[in-house]
């Protein structure tokens, strides 16, 4: 497809910029900028829209796996350091306890982060929390 | 095959040995599972070679959707990592390739969906995480664990805070490979299972031919809810490890 069509493509283009000459260019160079001009005025509406895919999937299913799987991944995370712990340690209920609990509390920071109400690692929460708040 | 009313859905996700092949106990043997992604890695590589092999001025079509797919995760990681994440650009555009291609090549019947297996997932996404560890270390050192320590908090709740948020980064490979993973699964098995209506009900007569239409309806449409969720799920991923990976480029901004 693409070999057949550069052939083509090519001969085309020489003959018709020697013919036009430098007044072409120009106006190529003046629709190329108006082209990006309204993209540029487009580009803020594509972003919302990726947004809201991204937040949303289609309806609310993706934004359920989404969430869902943040907070499972909080206190399986939480439940397997726990085992650890006390694998190695031999306290054997304790540390199982005590990080099922610090994996809930991870879980529902992941899941809060996740919908925008935290603010993100590291971030100081002046910038996102008065907007994020109500 | 054996029963045609019972299909069992789960059987396509079976692991079968091509190649048997054991060292030192191990069996390293190249399944079907391994089949498929040397063949996502081939159509990938495949597809953007021979869709930029032209370099024309003007983009063909073929070339036109290579360059869309550039464009796209360029302005991805620009966006989320700043111009200083497109370092990692190959890095992203290859794991976005890779998973896209996997998920749409498991769309087509018999093909093996390497993504709904989660140790595959798994891998992807501790690769992620540790391309963000590494990194992260390696340009600010000790710096990085200020990630763990949100400014703001009272100093006698640092202790407790850093190790709820040490584990909820611990938990974004676990989150990043169960969603991945649950969705190619879940929507295979929903899939055959509509599927498997069909066959059921048109083995019962005339009756259940004209009502075997229905699950058909739904089938032509998860179809194309699938290959939505399949180029959706390798968006979500790619996205997913630019923001992390920004976390890698800044942390504590």
């Amino acid at each position: 497809m693409a070999g057949n069509n550069g052939p083509d493509g090519t001969g085309e283009t020489g003959p018709r910029n020697d013919r036009k000459g430098d007044i072409r260019d120009d106006e190529l160079e003046r629709r190329r900028r108006e082209l990006g001009a309204s993209l540029a005025a487009r580009h803020p509406k594509a972003i919302e829209g990726e947004d809201n895919a991204q937040a949303g999937g289609s309806t609310g299913y993706g934004q359920a796996f989404k969430l869902s799987s943040e907070f499972i991944a909080g206190v399986v995370v939480g439940i397997a350091i726990g085992w650890m712990v006390d694998h190695l340690a031999g306290t054997s209920p304790w540390g199982l306890i005590v990080f099922l609990l610090v994996g809930f509390a991870a879980g529902v920071l992941n899941v809060l982060r996740s919908a925008g109400m935290v603010a993100g690692f590291g971030q100081t929460k002046s910038g996102a929390g008065p907007k994020d708040l109500k | 095959m054996a029963a045609a009313d019972k299909v069992d859905p789960i059987h396509q996700f079976h692991i079968n040995k091509i190649v048997p092949i054991e060292i030192g106990g191990y069996d390293l043997s190249f399944t079907n599972s391994s089949l498929f992604m040397v063949v996502t890695v081939l159509v990938a590589s495949a597809f953007l070679y021979l869709a930029t092999s032209g370099r024309h001025l003007v983009p063909t079509r073929w070339q036109s959707s290579a360059e869309l797919t550039y464009e796209f995760i360029a302005n991805m990681l620009k966006d989320s990592a700043g111009t200083q994440g497109m370092r990692f650009f190959p890095f992203v555009f290859s794991l976005f390739m890779f998973i896209l291609v996997a998920n749409l090549l498991g769309l087509f019947p018999y093909f093996f969906t390497v993504t709904s297996h989660i140790i595959v997932t798994f891998a992807l996404s501790v690769l992620v995480i540790g391309v963000v560890l590494v990194y992260g270390l390696a340009k600010h050192g000790f710096g990085f664990f200020k990630l763990f320590a949100p400014s703001g908090v009272p100093a006698i709740l640092i202790p407790l805070v850093a190790i709820i948020e040490v584990v909820s980064f611990l938990s974004r490979p676990v989150s990043l490979s169960v969603r991945l993973f649950a969705n190619m699964l879940a929507g295979h098995i929903t899939l055959k299972v509509f599927a498997g209506f069909i066959v059921s009900l048109s083995a019962l007569g005339g009756v259940g031919v004209a009502g075997a239409v229905l699950p058909l309806i739904m089938t032509v449409a998860i179809t194309g809810l699938e290959v939505l969720v399949a180029c959706l799920q390798a968006y979500v991923f790619a996205i997913l490890t630019c923001m992390y990976l920004n976390d890698a480029l800044h942390p504590g901004h």
